[in-house]
């Protein structure tokens, strides 16, 4: 029983440093590929908008709504505290920007795209149509990768922004409506301790996250095990893995940009 | 001129392909024979290099492939292949006359123009020609092998592999197919290496059949020198199918049956 499991264990580790060494090298092949060949921009294009159609509503959706419950509990919390609602729109507004909008942006996406990525490639991989690219002259890092890369590393900070938008439009409606904030206000609160750098700070994340959903949808669509419940397999894993990194990263991430500067 | 030379290919400590040695000349139709999981799909794809074997040595045109391992070098290789997958492998995603151009824009300098024509002249060959705008996923089994083997002609190679081109398809078809795997081979010096379970397939239009058991080929030659060999496991394979005893083997069957 304890050998099975020190066994199990052994195994584990072995297993992390062997996929974090074919991760590399589906990067490096990544890199090398996107300097030999031209890209595919019709399949970029093909991916950017899948990506949008598939999450442009959930995105909006999640945002608006995160932005009405920011302004309702801060709306509530200053009212509890100082008797009238103060600063909604700063903490609406900062919260949205810096955090929620990428971080909850990213998930859906993952959610949304990412798994069918994962069931997309896997699929192939099982198919044999992986190896059907190779005998057609060409390979999947230049087919299928660099243009979800491509794809994912344009739509996840467009969608953000947007996220941005509608978080802080939600957030509007709610302190206007049921706290009587004046819009003046609501947008001054906003403005008046905003900066670009504060919006950097999240624009920059998603990128990480980008490339990191990207990444895991991919590499686990390409080692998916034999047959449809390897593909079952395959993504389920890449949508769990994809959204626990997005939280891991975002702390690291958001420390290391705290310290220089992006506050 | 495709030389196999001592190829070794070893899944999970199972010797797939062990020693095996053959050689394909140029111009010919070669076929090999052997029962399921043994190896022959394996050996196909090593001599594209989709998979690399353990040892070996494979010379296309006199270079080894088994050596190369850049992608950009073995790409060129590939270019001379066309390769039908067994079970067709085309792209989900796009139309069957996508696919069947899929592989021109990057192995030829055929212009785009020039496309739509090709596929449809290559859909008529394996008798498709109304399948142009679908999807894979609407096409029965034996459509998809036909359009499979519209791509894998496409871009006309100068080798073909061909992974069970007649399974699924009714004998009329499959005739059919017989027929342009010998046309092509004929017309435009096409060299092909036919993987089949199908005995009287391999005797019809090959110039030479090899058959793959236990790793490496236990027999080889033209379909004459096979019919009078001796070897044991040549003819247990192949006497059912060349006897063409089918009341003989129903009958067999019945017995069985009756025994249970
Ligand atoms: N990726 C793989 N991993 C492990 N074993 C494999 C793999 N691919 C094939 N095999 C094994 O290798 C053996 C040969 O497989 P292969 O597909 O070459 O057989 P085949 O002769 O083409 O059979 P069939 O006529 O049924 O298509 C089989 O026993 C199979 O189980
Ligand atoms: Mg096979």
């Amino acid at each position: 029983m304890r050998h099975y499991i020190s066994e199990g264990v052994g195994r584990r580790m072995m297993s992390l440093a062997q996929k974090m060494g074919a991760v590399s090298l589906m990067i490096k092949s990544l890199i090398v590929w996107s300097f030999r060949a031209k890209p595919e921009t019709r399949e970029i294009v093909k991916q950017s908008v899948r990506i949008g159609v598939d999450s442009l509503s959930v995105t909006i959706l999640t945002s608006f709504f995160t932005g009405m419950v920011l302004a309702l509990q801060m709306g509530y919390t200053s009212k509890y505290l100082f008797n009238e609602p103060l600063y909604i729109g700063t903490m609406v507004a900062f919260s949205l920007v810096k955090e929620l909008a990428p971080v909850l942006t990213s998930i859906v996406v993952a959610g949304r795209v990412g798994a069918s990525v994962t069931a997309e490639i896997g699929t192939m991989k099982v198919t044999e149509q992986i190896d059907a690219l190779y005998t057609l002259g060409t390979n999947p890092t230049r087919y299928l990768l660099i243009p979800r890369y491509a794809a994912f590393l344009i739509t996840i900070p467009l969608l953000t922004v947007f996220a941005d938008f509608m978080g802080i439009f939600g957030g509007f409606l709610v302190s206007n409506i049921k706290f009587s904030v004046p819009s003046s206000v609501y947008w001054n609160d906003i403005f008046t301790f905003m900066e670009i750098k504060n919006f950097m700070h999240g624009f920059v994340k998603t990128f990480a996250f980008a490339f990191m959903i990207v990444t895991v949808s991919c590499y686990k669509g390409l080692t998916c095990e034999e047959g449809a419940e390897g593909v079952g397999k395959a993504t389920t894993e890449s949508v769990v893995t994809s959204m626990v990194l997005v939280m891991v990263l975002d702390y690291f991430i958001s420390a290391a940009l705290v310290a220089v500067g992006l506050i | 001129m495709i030389e196999i030379k001592n190829l070794t290919k070893i899944y999970s400590g199972r010797k797939v392909l062990d020693d095996a040695c053959i050689s394909i000349n140029s111009g010919e139709i070669f076929s090999v024979i052997g029962p399921s999981g043994c190896g022959k799909s394996t050996l196909l794809k090593c001599i594209v290099r989709l998979i690399k074997p353990e040892s070996g040595r494979i010379l296309v045109d006199g270079k080894n492939v088994v050596d190369i391992d850049d992608e950009f070098e073995l790409a060129k290789i590939r270019k001379d292949f066309g390769y039908l997958f067994q079970g067709g492998a085309l792209f989900d995603s796009l139309t069957v006359m996508e696919n069947i151009t899929f592989g021109l824009k990057y192995l030829t300098d055929i212009p785009k123009s020039e496309y739509p024509r090709i596929a449809r002249e290559k859909l008529a060959l394996v008798g498709l020609e109304k399948a142009e705008n679908i999807k894979p996923a609407e096409l029965s089994g034996g459509m998809k092998k036909r359009a499979a083997l519209a791509r894998a002609i496409a871009a006309e190679p100068k080798y073909i592999l061909y992974d069970e081109p007649t399974t699924g398809l009714d004998p009329i078809t499959s005739d059919m197919i017989l027929g342009l795997i010998s046309d092509m081979a004929a017309k435009l010096k096409i060299t092909s290496i036919i993987v089949t379970h199908d005995i009287k397939l391999a005797f019809t239009i090959s110039n030479r059949i090899a058959m793959l058991d236990k790793g490496n080929f236990e027999i080889s030659g033209t379909p004459e020198e096979l019919r009078r060999s001796s070897s044991p496991v040549f003819k247990k394979f192949t006497d059912d199918a060349l006897s063409s005893d089918v009341q003989g083997r129903r009958h067999d069957l019945e017995v069985k049956h009756k025994q249970y």
